[in-house]
């Protein structure tokens, strides 16, 4: 089983090496950008192949632990706060020795991860699938692919790591390839500029990630996830929130959390298809994954779900608000992916990893189908601006309902799988304001209120860009543009978008709609129906105010918080004179102190050698009788020297 | 077997001492270089081959004669887990250098002589890795200078007199008192043979007398690694060099001085490196942040490299400074890790340079994967994996330094230590930061005006690169290959079980 499990993460890595290496000439062929069909075609396979191959294996591993006498317990039963089992499936391909704790190099496959992997196998699928028309006419397809074979490789290694320092490569080398596909067109200083600070972003808080790694694998004795899990029930308190504290740090950058968000709504610079891929279904949502994986960890640690709750609750109402003032179609999915990702978050602060984990599912098909639809939006329309889109509906057949699924799903709108997802998340939040376990009261309830408010905030914001793009008047820019931006049509011809890019879309919007059915046992009504009529206050709202005036922007209900909501509450420009001038400003003093005064220092020394041998060279006029003289006055002082002293 | 060991020495001096016998230099002696030293490489292959990994702990294949008998000075060399890494790269990367010498000479000509300095060079880097007697380390390690002087003074830059002048005075000052350190040791034990020394532990040396010891030890390995506050030769040296110079120079020089921390300084005084560990400690992990900040500053791509320099050899001290196993190995793997990437990023810089004929990023301008699509992805790849990405060599030594500075060994102040993997930490973001911010700058936007079309990667560059590129990937995804060498010779150096 683990060989299958190997296969799964291997394969995709394979096809990027093959992508990488397999695809160019290096002497001879085209001119630089240009594009050969053949090349085209073999990158294609290159991509497609081994990820739907990977796709199969990793539904089979899923359908093997479920048929497995060890039941698959869906999202029901397994209560909080118990053990976990062992992984049904692992295995070990070497230990290696570091002189302290060793590594061990090996794969193990639980429910948790199996469903997850299934999660990003299929969306990465009908990623590479759809990136063959999206970049029909881009030049480096064969590298963009590959970095998304490379990518979908290593969050499967995360996923099914065995040892917490094999997820932390699988961990670090997606943000390196989510570096290298946000920085995907860097012939563009933003986009590289973006691509820079989402990296270092992620890395500060992977550094707190590594350290908590640490904290567990000394506590444990070993770094086996296993083992890690199985020695929680001895470790102190302290110990405990310490290591959950610095994971928190690496959970909040890789899942964009305040205070470590800022870099997701940038990284929009990339192609869609990774906007889709990346930051939406999958990377994002490592975070959370992580912290279901280990959940007992962060159960013993009753401050970090505290905190956790509170970042959390911040975060889902902040990037709901900011998210209803963008007019950038692709910012409105970031900053809703932030507020969605809180929700997770919330979930696991409130005590149920199974509500997380239904909604990080049901989350990761939505919003890879939103972000997919917005991609032939922009792909026909040459913008990312909903002041240039409107009325579409009638042109994108295929398209509008798909996205209309996605917004219903988004809202959590019955029966979409959003629906029952985020349901089971604010039943999991009353239940914990309820019963004020595992959080204290105050951060319960504050969850429960920020949840609630946000529900009506995301309706508001989900039917805005509905209604702004598929409806009313078109302000479509009906002229050639000079120079398309990379990435979108040349010409506006009101045309749906390529069937390669439909296929996808067509076959996301299923798990979109019907995914929630899985999780109709833990429906609570009462909570449901409160939450629905909040999402349908928040949506009735911009539907008013557009009807008033379909030209003008819902958006303007927010009165004077709309600025502030626009720039994401200047946290930003906030960070840029924290952290970046500071650091630049102290780069450029150690450069001037390290010429001046270190070696300074090192000149002033040899400085100093020359001008005391140039004292003693004085000395050596050549003059004997100056010589002869000092001979005869050190005589005469030793003679001298010894008579009295004698 | 320990003919491999002579000959690994024998054979690039026999191919210096050819070259000055042959006058005029034919045709033939473009591939002269490359075949002394691939001969050499063969050599430090099959002697990785014929080792005896179950037994990595002790020196193998010994040759050990009387070679001074009046100053107890022996010819003791041999090879152990420490140590093989060690003379495998520095027969690699010379023969790399070689190799990327047939197409890509620099400026200043005469050839001949400068592949006769390289393997003088080659001679004495290979030797101080080789060499088991304290006197004749020291002797080793002093023959490398002389050449890497006349590489700087006259294949070098603009700047090269200075810089050559720079070099050979500061790092001869730190020999001298690295030279005073090693008597002191041999004038209480009596005895200059490493392995003796390393298996008493310090038996036999008092404690302030090891103190003493380690200080000067130190100081003079220290100017070498380069820890700061001793590094400022080190910018100068680079930046004039030419390629090969400064590949041999990171790549192998360096590590001459944190080998000696392993190899000499802990294992040999065990009670001196205790009291002064925190020191070294404090003053590699500012040298990190030091590095991290004095890059992000520099205008130059060359100059910037050797910033970085500082910064990694500051978390290869760091791992020492935690007196530790996993510290020592983490060493040891950033040793081979930088010699790596350091070494690959120094011949790109290189051949950037060749190209644009400078090195300033303002006057490089962007947009280099446009222009050099080749070049700048592995311009790219080089830096990526010198930042520390995990599954690339440059993560491992880091990662095991921090997790040293996690648990130092018993007696080191476990709180400083920790603040010490912080601020480790904090230069790792920085790092990131430099790295990331230069190929912003360089390879990414658009090229600035239409320029001449440059060659992108010849051939001769690409074989001289790609085992650099294969070894970087292939020891990030099983660092054990290494770990496995060093792990039990390091236990064997700090009496660990």
């Amino acid at each position: 089983m683990t060989g299958v499990a190997g296969a799964v993460v291997l394969l995709p890595f394979l096809a990027a090496v093959a992508g990488l290496l397999g695809t160019r000439r290096l002497w001879g062929g085209g001119p630089p950008g240009s594009i050969e069909p053949a090349v085209y075609r073999r990158a294609a396979w290159i991509a497609v192949v081994p990820t739907a191959i990977s796709a199969a294996l990793a539904i089979w591993l899923l359908t093997y632990l479920a048929t497995t006498p060890r039941r698959f317990t869906s999202f029901v039963e397994h209560p909080a706060g118990t053990g976990r089992l062992p992984a049904a499936v692992q295995g070990t391909l070497t230990v290696i020795d570091t002189g302290a704790i060793p590594i061990t190099a090996g794969l193990r496959v639980d429910d948790l991860a199996a469903l997850v992997a299934v999660l990003v196998t299929v969306v990465a699928l009908a990623v590479q699938v759809y990136s063959i028309g999206y970049m029909r006419h881009e030049p480096r397809y064969p590298s963009f692919s590959a970095f998304i074979s490379l990518f979908t490789s290593a969050m499967l290694l995360v996923v099914y790591a065995g040892d917490l320092l094999v997820l932390y490569v699988g961990w670090e080398i997606m943000g390196l390839c989510s570096y290298l596909l946000i920085g995907h067109w860097w012939e563009d200083r933003a986009n590289s500029r973006a691509a820079v600070k989402a990296f270092l972003v992620t890395r500060l808080g992977d550094v707190g990630f590594l350290f908590g790694i640490f904290t567990l694998g000394f506590a444990a004795g070993g770094f086996r996830i296993d083992d890690v899990i199985a020695k929680v029930p001895t470790m102190s308190t302290g110990t405990l929130v310490t290591a959950t504290m610095l994971l928190l740090l690496g959970v909040a950058g890789k899942s964009a959390q305040v205070p470590l968000h800022t870099w997701l709504p940038d990284a929009m610079a990339g192609p869609t298809p990774i906007s889709a891929l990346i930051h939406a279904a999958t990377m994002v949502a490592a975070g959370i994954f992580v912290v279901a994986l280990l959940y007992p960890a962060f159960l013993g640690a009753g401050p970090t779900l505290d905190l956790l709750a509170v970042l959390a609750s911040a975060g889902m109402l902040g990037a709901a608000l900011a998210a209803l003032a963008q007019d950038d179609l692709k910012r409105v999915l970031a900053y809703s992916t932030i507020s969605q990702l809180a929700y997770m978050a919330g979930a696991l602060a409130a005590g149920s990893d199974q509500a997380a984990i239904f909604h990080l599912v049901t989350h990761g098909a939505f919003k890879a189908l939103l972000f997919l639809c917005a991609g032939a939006v922009i792909h026909v329309v040459g913008s990312n601006l909903m002041s240039d889109m409107g009325g579409l509906r009638r042109s994108m057949t295929v398209t509008f309902p798909a996205m209309t699924i996605g917004f219903a799903a988004l809202m959590g709108l019955p029966p979409a799988s959003g629906f029952f997802s985020k349901d089971a998340v604010l039943a999991a939040v009353e239940h914990a304001a309820a019963e004020g376990a595992p959080l204290t009261d105050a951060a319960a309830w504050l969850l429960y209120g920020c949840a609630l408010l946000t529900v009506a905030v995301t309706g508001a914001y989900a039917a805005r860009a509905w209604l702004r793009t598929f409806f009313g008047e078109s302000r479509v820019r009906q002229v050639a543009l000079p120079e398309p931006e990379p990435g979108v049509a040349h010409v506006w011809d009101g045309r749906e978008a390529p069937a390669s890019m439909l296929w996808p879309i067509g076959v996301l919007a299923v798990p979109a709609l019907l995914l929630g059915f899985a999780g109709v046992g833990l429906v609570d009504w009462s909570s449901a129906v409160i939450s629905l009529l909040v999402a349908l206050l928040g949506a009735g709202a911009v539907y008013a105010a557009w009807r008033a005036d379909p030209a003008a922007d819902p958006a303007r209900l927010l009165g004077p918080l709309r600025v502030p909501c626009e720039q994401a509450f200047y946290v930003d420009s906030v960070y840029y004179r924290v952290f970046v001038v500071p650091v630049l400003w102290l780069a450029r003093l150690v450069a001037r102190t390290d010429d001046t005064v270190v070696d300074g220092a090192v000149r002033g020394s040899g400085g100093v050698a020359i001008g005391v041998s140039g004292l003693l060279r004085r000395l050596q006029t050549g003059n004997a009788q100056l010589y002869l003289t000092g001979v005869l006055a050190g005589v005469l002082i030793i003679a001298v020297g010894a008579v009295v002293l004698g | 077997m320990s003919a491999i060991i002579i000959g690994l020495l024998a054979v690039p001096l026999a191919g210096a001492a050819v070259l000055l016998l042959l006058t005029r230099p034919a045709r033939l002696l473009r591939w002269y270089g490359p075949a002394v030293s691939g001969v050499t490489l063969v050599l430090a292959l099959v002697l990785a081959g014929s080792f005896d990994y179950g037994r990595a702990a002790r020196a193998q294949f010994e040759i050990d004669h009387a070679w001074i008998p009046g100053l107890d000075l022996r010819f003791h060399l041999g090879v152990d887990g420490v140590s093989l890494p060690l003379v495998v790269l520095t027969a690699l990367l010379t023969f790399l250098c070689f190799l990327y010498l047939v197409r890509h000479r620099p400026e200043g000509g005469r050839s001949g002589a400068l592949a006769f300095t390289l393997l003088v060079l080659e001679v004495g880097m290979i030797g101080t890795f080789l060499a088991l007697d304290l006197l004749l380390f020291f002797v080793f390690f002093e023959i490398v200078l002389i050449p890497m002087y006349f590489v700087i003074a006259i294949w070098g830059g603009k700047e090269r007199r200075g810089a050559a002048v720079k070099f050979i005075l500061y790092t001869l000052l730190g020999s001298a008192v690295l030279l005073l350190g090693l008597l002191l040791i041999w004038a209480h034990t009596g005895t200059l043979d490493m392995v003796r020394l390393a298996g008493a532990h310090g038996a036999g040396i008092p404690r302030a007398a090891q103190i003493l010891a380690f200080l000067a030890v130190g100081a003079g390995l220290a100017v070498k690694a380069p820890m700061w506050p001793l590094h400022t030769w080190l910018p100068a040296a680079h930046t004039e060099a030419p390629t090969v110079g400064s590949v041999l120079l990171a790549g192998v020089l360096l590590k001459m001085g944190t080998y000696g921390f392993v190899r000499i300084a802990i294992p040999v005084l065990p009670e001196g490196a205790a009291v002064l560990a925190p020191w070294l400690g404090a003053f590699a992990v500012v040298g990190i942040v030091y590095g991290s900040l004095a890059c992000l500053a520099q205008r130059d791509l060359k100059r910037m490299i050797a910033y970085s320099s500082v910064g990694h050899m500051g978390f290869v001290l760091l791992g020492l400074a935690t007196l530790t196993p996993v510290g020592m190995n983490a060493a040891l793997f950033g040793n081979i890790a930088h010699g790596l990437i350091t070494g690959l990023l120094f011949f790109v810089a290189g051949a950037i340079k060749e190209r644009y004929g400078t090195s300033e990023m303002s006057r490089l301008g962007g947009g280099m994967l446009a222009r050099l699509p080749y070049l700048g992805s592995l311009l790219t790849f080089a830096c990526v994996a010198s930042l520390g990405l995990p599954g690339l060599a440059g993560f491992w030594g880091e990662m095991l330094a921090l997790l040293g500075a996690f648990h130092p060994a018993p007696g080191l102040s476990r709180p400083l230590f920790l603040v010490f993997m912080v601020v480790g930490g904090i230069g790792t973001v920085l790092t990131a930061a430099y790295f990331l911010l230069m190929l912003s700058r360089v390879t990414h936007g658009r090229p600035d005006e239409p320029v001449p079309r440059l060659g992108d990667v010849s051939p001769y560059e690409l074989a001289a690169w790609t085992p650099l590129v294969v070894l970087t990937v292939a020891l990030g995804l099983w660092p054990k290959a290494l770990l496995a060498v060093t792990d039990p010779a390091v236990r064997a150096f700090l009496g660990a079980p």
